[in-house]
């Protein structure tokens, strides 16, 4: 893979080998945090920033790397990096609105006098009652 | 080097996997588990990408989009089922 053909590739090859490496430490970080954290509210967020920097990094340095290897831009990676970023706040928005629904536990305590606004909806299916959650 | 980056890269996602699958078989509530699969796929689509830097092909980007689309499609219809208990009404 390393070539020696001059400066320019190899500040090419040295550019793509940190940005691979960024992508896939916070991809890794992203599913640590998943594995790690205590309850699902905190879980929610370690995944959204292996979504948006570990894989915006990762394909970001397949776009420099097709652009200089193969012949002229490669730019079917734009279309996987905006629809991944257009995406991910809704699928987190509708994970947290489920959390929220089933009524899972979180470290937090909401607080006592704010009212429920789906009660009606939620009707005597909640999975974790408020008063054992702790 | 970028060799070497590209091995250490696929480690460190392949272990992204790992965390995931320990996630969504432990995991003790419903959204837990839709979001170990939501964070698979995003971790699949890391493999894939780095799969094309390593062969050198551009095939593996219609997979990986294809992955982003019915990985989106199926987090949602789950997240719906669990607010409306049901997907189509």
């Amino acid at each position: 893979m390393i070539t020696n053909l001059g400066c320019g590739l190899n500040m090419i090859d040295f550019m793509l080998a940190i940005l691979i490496l960024i992508g896939a430490a916070f991809t890794f970080v992203g599913s640590l945090g998943l594995a790690r954290l205590e309850d699902f509210y905190s879980r929610l967020h370690g995944p959204t920033k292996a979504t948006t920097l570990g894989v915006g990094a990762l394909l970001i340095a397949s776009v420099l790397y097709f652009s200089t290897r193969g012949e002229g831009l490669s730019l079917h990676e734009i279309l996987v990096t905006l629809f991944l970023f257009i995406t991910a706040p809704v699928s987190a928005h509708l994970l947290s609105k489920a959390a929220l629904h089933l009524r899972v536990h979180s470290v937090a305590r909401p607080p006592a006098e704010a009212e429920d606004p789906i009660a009606d909806q939620r009707g005597s299916s909640a999975a974790h009652p408020p008063e054992q959650a702790s | 080097m970028l060799s070497l980056a590209v091995s250490i890269a696929f480690a460190l996602v392949a272990a992204a996997v790992v965390l995931s699958l320990w996630r969504l078989l432990k995991g003790p509530d419903k959204p837990d588990r839709i979001l170990a699969l939501d964070t698979l796929y995003i971790n699949t689509i890391a493999l894939l990408v780095l799969l094309g830097i390593h062969l050198g092909s551009s095939l593996y980007f219609e997979a990986a989009l294809l992955i982003a689309m019915m990985g989106f499609v199926g987090t949602v219809a789950l997240c719906k089922y669990i607010l409306r208990g049901d997907i189509i009404e």
